[in-house]
């Protein structure tokens, strides 16, 4: 297993490697950065002192090592837009993107996981069809438009949460809902079916001929099995929604990670552009490689 | 064929499982149509028959595991004396693995493979008979030992995977007899494994059943099993127990058709001349939908008369000797 | 028979849907251009507006019906364009990786990893902030991102069908590579792609609606129905269904051809992949 692991995590720089480039090219794809950020009215002067004060001008891949040296050790660069540090301005939105993130899975979990053993454990039956035309309904959702929806709900009819903002921890509640409909679909799909395939086992059929109760055989004994490509794709979605949190942190209003990349996008601000698609792949990457070492400790099989 | 019906068992104790008339049905498919049995604490009691007969149906029937779209219905069955046809899930799941243990066809999935060897055996003990884990875990430790596994210490504490096929199945059988049951179902357990490991297998059930006075149902298709073990033979056919004589009995004075082209096409070293066909059953085994009457081995049957397609009786051979067929 | 009709209801939403953007602007006539500022949001006709505008006005006064059938068109175009465009490099992809793999396979999975661990919205925006938004760039770019699962998908089953025999034939019968690869190959794993294909256009479709939502899709003033949203965002308090229409609109569209795709799984008797 530890060899296996040990592959991963080489290949795991690797893609960092190749992501750094990406992320680094990506901000240059349209041309020179520095005629973005004099704007319009700029004299050559004046792009050529930019150019010079943002290091614009050196061969890229000296600019390309030096920001990868400078981010290894946590300098991100300095955002235009701002005159601060990437990396302190990334450094106070992360909790609260985390804190979504982790809210929306949360949300996932508590709604897909028990409405997928409920349809798996009715298949075929109006419970079961019921779940699925849920989870189909969920997919074709626009996330964006539903939170709209909500805040409208909430924000007009029923005052009870608050809608832009977060005060409080309240404030999570109806943007990590929201978050959690991208993850919903294939969470309760991969469940239905890894409860369905583990019902119809024979280790089940040994442990309704040993007399263990119905409790024991559902919860114990055959969600633990369906559990394991869950717990993987649970991961995988996690970091999808931090990707899509810039949604939903415009919508609601949410000082996070995503509402500064938004931000710094529309305004060209390519230094915090480059820090954050990094930060959000390196976090991708990380879960993935978490997923795989709580898949091999979920599976005795995948230890020897 | 069941106690009360048939002329063999005269004198002898209540058997610990006797069935009566039972019947299963899938949707459109008639696959145990009335089958009798009964089982003796002591008696290896074999059940064989081709794929498709209704054994491990029947077994399962027995034990309430069909699936939910399976309709049982039954003249009687009876445990122990006590009539359990009529126990719902709950109060059967109370009998299963406590008072009848129960083995499947394939060791190397019929076990849990996220839950090590040790800790599936003491949850069994546990759920019917309570206690520390401490007791459950010496008693496993031994029943492992009592099927021939050397070290039980390290195996309690490994996982399926780690085991071989012959293994597996020894902790199955160790798992079944964990609350000391009065019946054992086997159905077809040596049959996934090798040659070598089943002689093995078979001997530990003959030898854990004179130890502990155990009643064995052996469900079976190979006959070289039957002849070995068996005590009490039943022979299935689309879904009826067709023959059901004492071992030595079936095979000196075969009476059904089905039984005797069954014999005959088994190669015994040393009766078969180089020259002889090895005998054989043409057609195969008839689908029974609702609605079928008469006997189901017509189709294939050399002897079959006009009459056959009527309700067959059952008749004796002997004592304790009962087949369902026209022919006396 | 619930699935039959299902997929029927999501055949009858997409056949309508493309029927309303073919012919829709010529029924329509209003156009969805035409700013009226004297006459901006007003309600729908059924519920106090005027007869001119049946579905109201937008906040420049412009048609909403109109706006909202172009839109359809945009949607469907998009998607559809951006579907191809994945399709081709992530079939491409998957097919080489699948036939030969050892290395060729190491670097396509390498590719569809690296592909995996890059924040797609933001990617997407990035491209379209640096290059200038337009609807060329925008089905290049989600086109350029989008085809990680038909590489996947190419990908396992040309491993499947790789060893089968009929292709171990042809190459005993010296078939060129690109015969082999694409008469024995893909026409039998084309099934697979097809419903990949689907769910990759509405994927496509809402993907298009987020980034015009946020402002970096689908430049102004062409009626995206994600653009519609962001722009009646101002004033849906006052007046929701600004943005419920449209939003209405996409949801049934995306759901009619996740149904479609769902009615092809089951025709093709495919497993359905996470």
């Amino acid at each position: 297993m530890w060899r296996f692991l040990l592959r991963r995590a080489v290949l795991a720089v690797l893609v960092c490697g190749t992501v750094l480039v990406l992320s680094f090219s990506l901000t240059r794809v349209a041309g020179d950065p520095a005629l973005a950020v004099a704007g319009p009215q700029a004299s050559a002067a004046d792009i050529q002192a930019i150019r010079v004060a943002y290091g614009l001008d050196r061969p890229l891949p000296t600019q390309f090592f030096d920001w990868v040296g400078k981010a290894a050790r946590g300098d991100l660069g300095r955002s235009y837009l701002f005159r601060e540090p990437v990396a302190n301005l990334v450094r106070d939105r992360l909790p609260v993107t985390l804190t979504l993130g982790l809210v929306g899975l949360a949300f996932a979990l508590v709604i897909a996981l028990p409405l997928g053993i409920v349809a798996a454990l009715n298949e075929g039956r109006p419970l079961d069809r019921v779940v699925t035309l849920v989870a189909l309904l969920g997919q074709a959702l626009p996330s964006f438009w539903l939170g709209l929806m909500l805040i409208i709900l909430f924000g007009l009819r029923l005052q009870w949460l608050p809608i832009a903002g977060v005060e409080d921890w309240t404030g999570f509640i109806l943007p990590g809902l929201v978050l959690s409909f991208s993850a919903i679909p294939a969470l309760l799909r991969l469940t239905r079916s890894g409860m369905i395939d583990a019902m119809a086992s024979d280790y089940i059929r040994t442990a309704r001929a040993g007399g263990l109760s119905r409790a024991s055989i559902v919860c114990k004994h055959a969600a633990r099995n369906a559990a394991m490509p869950v717990v993987a794709i649970a991961a995988v979605q996690l970091g999808f929604m931090l990707g899509g949190s810039i949604v939903i942190e415009t919508v609601f209003n949410l000082p996070g990670v995503g509402y500064l990349a938004w931000e710094s996008v529309s305004k060209n601000d390519f230094p915090v552009v480059q820090a954050v698609v990094l930060l959000l792949a390196l976090i991708y990457i990380g879960l993935t490689l978490g997923a795989d070492m709580l898949n091999a400790l979920l599976d005795p099989r995948l230890r020897a | 064929m069941g106690c009360g019906t048939c002329s063999g068992c005269a004198g002898v104790s209540e058997p610990v499982l006797a069935v009566e008339g039972l019947r299963v049905r899938f949707g459109g498919v008639e696959a145990v149509r009335g089958a009798s049995l009964a089982v003796r604490a002591g008696e290896t009691h074999c059940l064989v028959g081709e794929s498709g007969c209704g054994k491990s149906v029947s077994a399962r029937a027995v034990m309430g595991l069909l699936a939910p779209n399976a309709v049982r219905s039954v003249g009687a069955m009876r445990f122990e004396g006590a009539d359990i046809a009529g126990l719902n899930d709950r109060a059967m799941g109370k009998l299963r693995g406590d008072r009848i243990g129960m083995i499947f066809q394939e060791p190397m999935t019929s076990l849990n493979p996220a839950y090590t060897v040790g800790s599936q055996m003491t949850e069994v003990y546990r759920r019917h008979r309570g206690g520390q884990q401490r007791a459950a875990v010496d008693r496993a430790a031994s029943l492992l030992a009592r099927v021939g596994m050397a070290n039980p210490g390290l195996r309690l504490g490994q996982f399926p995977h780690q085991l071989s096929g012959g293994l597996r199945q020894r902790v199955m059988i160790a798992m079944a007899l964990m609350c000391e049951p009065r019946l054992l179902i086997a159905d077809e357990p040596t049959t996934a494994l090798d040659v070598t490991v089943q002689a093995g297998i078979l001997r530990l059930l003959a030898g854990l059943q004179a130890e502990m006075g155990l009643a064995l149902l052996l469900i079976t298709h190979d006959l070289g099993v039957v002849a070995r073990v068996a005590h009490r033979v039943s022979v299935m056919y689309a879904g009826q127990v067709v023959e059901s004589a004492p071992a030595a009995e079936l095979f000196a004075a075969p009476t059904h058709p089905y039984t005797r082209g069954l014999l005959a096409s088994v190669p015994v070293p040393g009766k078969v001349r180089r020259d002889e066909k090895l005998g054989s059953i043409p057609g195969t085994v008839p689908r029974i939908g609702p609605g079928f009457v008469g006997c189901g081995f017509r189709d294939r049957c050399a002897h079959a008369m006009a009459v056959c397609a009527e309700a067959v009786p059952l008749r004796q051979a002997g004592a304790g000797h009962d087949y369902l067929c026209q022919l006396t | 028979m619930t699935r039959k009709v299902a997929a029927a209801l999501g055949l009858l939403i997409v056949g309508f849907t493309l029927v309303v953007a073919l012919f829709g602007p010529s029924v329509v006539r209003a156009d969805p251009f035409a700013q009226d500022l004297m006459n901006r949001l007003k309600p729908p006709a059924f519920m106090g507006g005027t007869d001119a505008h049946w579905l109201g006005t937008d906040q420049l006064g412009r048609d909403y019906l109109a706006r909202l059938v172009y839109g359809a068109r945009i949607s469907l175009l998009i998607g559809a364009a951006a579907a191809l465009t994945s399709g081709v490099i992530g079939i491409t992809l998957g097919l080489l990786g699948g036939f030969f793999g050892g290395r060729v396979d190491d670097a396509v999975m390498f590719a569809i990893t690296c592909r995996l661990s890059i924040p797609l919205i933001l990617v997407a925006l990035a491209v379209v902030s640096a290059v200038g938004a337009s609807l060329t760039i925008v089905v290049t770019t989600l086109g350029l991102l989008l085809w990680d699962r038909f590489a996947v998908v190419a990908r396992t089953t040309t491993m499947q069908v790789r060893t089968l025999d009929y292709v171990a034939a042809a190459e005993a019968a010296g078939a060129g590579l690109f015969h082999v690869l694409f008469r024995e190959v893909l026409p039998n794993i084309a099934p697979h792609l097809v419903v990949v294909a689907t769910l990759e256009v509405a994927l496509a479709i809402l993907l298009e609606a987020v980034l015009s939502f946020l402002g970096l899709g689908v430049p102004a003033p062409l009626p995206s129905w994600g653009l519609m949203i962001a722009e009646g965002k101002d004033y849906m308090f006052f007046d929701p269904w600004v943005i419920m229409v449209p939003g209405l609109a996409l949801f049934t569209l995306v759901l009619g051809i996740n149904l479609v795709g769902d009615g092809l799984r089951d025709l093709f008797g495919v497993r359905r992949r996470v």
